[in-house]
């Protein structure tokens, strides 16, 4: 399997702590990945650094590479706002932007671009609504404020606004803790649907979520990757102790 | 030392369940010893009592399925934990099923009872001691997490493999020499096939073990 995003030796420091540690990590093209591990284990550091939001804290220092494609993205002369385009990223709470009527919150990345027709706009967000099955429930009120909508349904808004921007992969950070569990269901299924498409790496809290979306599963404490391997394998017959503790409930 | 758990309530229903099932293995191992005692010393009286004895453990298994459903269901347990009550739901079967086979031990040494002896049971004590020992040591290795002992009582399987094609030789050249004894030679074949079957289920749960501890699968493999 082609390895999409390669990371090696990433160090993450902010200021004196040293948040990441010495991490190397593969993802494979098309598949979903999912980051473990308690508060603090720098598990949303790690994401964070593949589209390189660090880059917005003054105190953050990143060493070691990030490999997108085999291209270094901390490399020279990469400009950031590139790689954001092709990393996409989905937050822990919805974050639909306010002013904006849900079709303009949809087509909002994909104008940074350039100009867009109306015709071309008008397809990609009925695309991109459908590909996160918001398009039955919004398609007669794409004029409406995106904050009539309901939490579940501004997260799904939230995907697909990244993903009309055809990213090649998308970053989530907890995209279901906010949502109630009917919710939850559907980001799930959706995810298990994009990474036809896409590669995707998702923090989460909720070790069974992990299980149920993921074919790869990282397991990360005080800054280290301690584990990582195919999911159905770490959640049945970890090698790692450490591992076992946690995803057991034992972590003490 | 295994650590504990943060829910200190769901340390307390793991253990539940390994008492549990040690308490059914513990009344199979009785089960057995006194089959067996109904059919040496033809205590038609014990057979009968046996006989009744396999709902406790019937009953044991609803018990013992219905506490592994319920830390299913509440705690949604992953690796040990989760092969632990895996194994539990499965081990339940196995000695589930020991129990049936003491049952037709006890049913069949109560025919046996009514009519002369065949002959005097030397063999099939033997076999039902081994096929007994083997049970205890599943289910110490279970509660011990010991693999070693698994693998022991996976080897010893062949001990009573043994007993059983002896004792069924044995048994041919009477049946052969009088078919007047062949509806008792028959009766006690299938007491040996019983405790061939005993010590199989023992077996089964030995590899279980082995499973549990290891997280490696070695049913239907050479080593078994």
């Amino acid at each position: 399997m082609n390895t999409k995003v390669k990371i090696e030796d990433l160090n993450v420091y902010f200021g004196q702590n040293h948040a990441v540690k010495e991490v190397t990590l593969g993802i494979p093209d098309n598949t979903v990945t999912a980051i473990i591990g308690p508060s603090g284990c720098g598990k949303s550091t790690v994401l964070r650094s593949i589209n390189r939001m660090h880059d917005l804290v003054p105190a953050a220092r990143v060493t070691g590479k990030i490999l997108l494609d085999g291209a270094d993205i901390y490399g020279k002369n990469v400009d950031p706002v590139s790689i954001r385009r092709k990393v996409g990223m989905v937050f822990q709470k919805p974050n639909p932007f306010p002013a904006m009527s849900i079709h303009d919150n949809v087509i909002a990345g994909y104008k940074l671009n350039g100009r867009v027709n109306r015709a071309e706009a008008d397809e990609i967000v009925e695309s991109s609504l459908k590909r996160v099955a918001l398009w039955d429930e919004v398609k007669d009120r794409l004029k409406h404020n995106a904050m009539d909508l309901s939490g579940g349904q501004q997260q799904r808004l939230c995907i697909a606004r990244t993903i009309a921007v055809k990213p090649e992969v998308i970053l989530m950070d907890e995209p279901a803790s906010a949502l109630d569990p009917i919710s939850t269901l559907k980001i799930e299924e959706l995810i298990e649907e994009l990474k036809e498409k896409y590669t995707i790496i998702i923090v989460t809290h909720n070790m069974q979520q992990a299980a149920r979306v993921s074919d790869y599963t990282a397991f990360f404490y005080l800054g280290e990757l301690i584990e990582c391997g195919e999911t159905k394998k770490i959640f049945t017959t970890p090698e790692i102790k450490q591992t076992e503790d946690y995803i057991t409930g034992r972590f003490g | 030392m295994e650590r504990e758990h943060f829910s200190k309530k769901y340390d307390e229903e793991l253990n539940e369940i390994r008492e549990k099932l040690l308490e059914m293995g513990g009344k199979v191992e009785v089960m057995i010893a006194n089959a067996m005692k109904a059919l040496v010393e033809r205590d038609s009286e014990l057979a009968e009592k046996t006989i009744k004895f396999d709902h406790v453990i019937n009953h044991l298994e609803v018990e013992i399925d219905e506490k592994c459903l319920q830390v299913l269901a509440k705690r949604q347990p992953a690796a040990r934990d989760l092969r632990f009550i895996t194994l539990a739901l499965k081990i339940v079967t196995d000695l589930e099923r020991i129990g049936d086979q003491c049952r037709n031990i006890a049913m069949r040494a109560r025919e046996l009872n009514e009519e002369p002896p065949l002959k005097p049971y030397i063999d099939l004590p033997r076999m039902a001691g081994a096929a007994s020992v083997m049970v205890k040591e599943a289910l110490d290795a279970f509660v011990r997490g010991d693999d070693t002992l698994a693998i022991k009582v996976c080897k010893d399987d062949q001990q009573v493999d043994d007993l059983n094609e002896q004792i069924q030789r044995e048994l041919l050249t009477f049946m052969m020499g009088d078919p007047a004894t062949i509806s008792r030679a028959m009766k006690v074949n299938h007491i040996a096939k019983c405790l061939e079957r005993i010590a199989d289920h023992a077996t089964n749960v030995a590899e279980m073990v082995i499973f549990m501890v290891k997280g490696k699968d070695i049913r239907h493999t050479t080593m078994a």
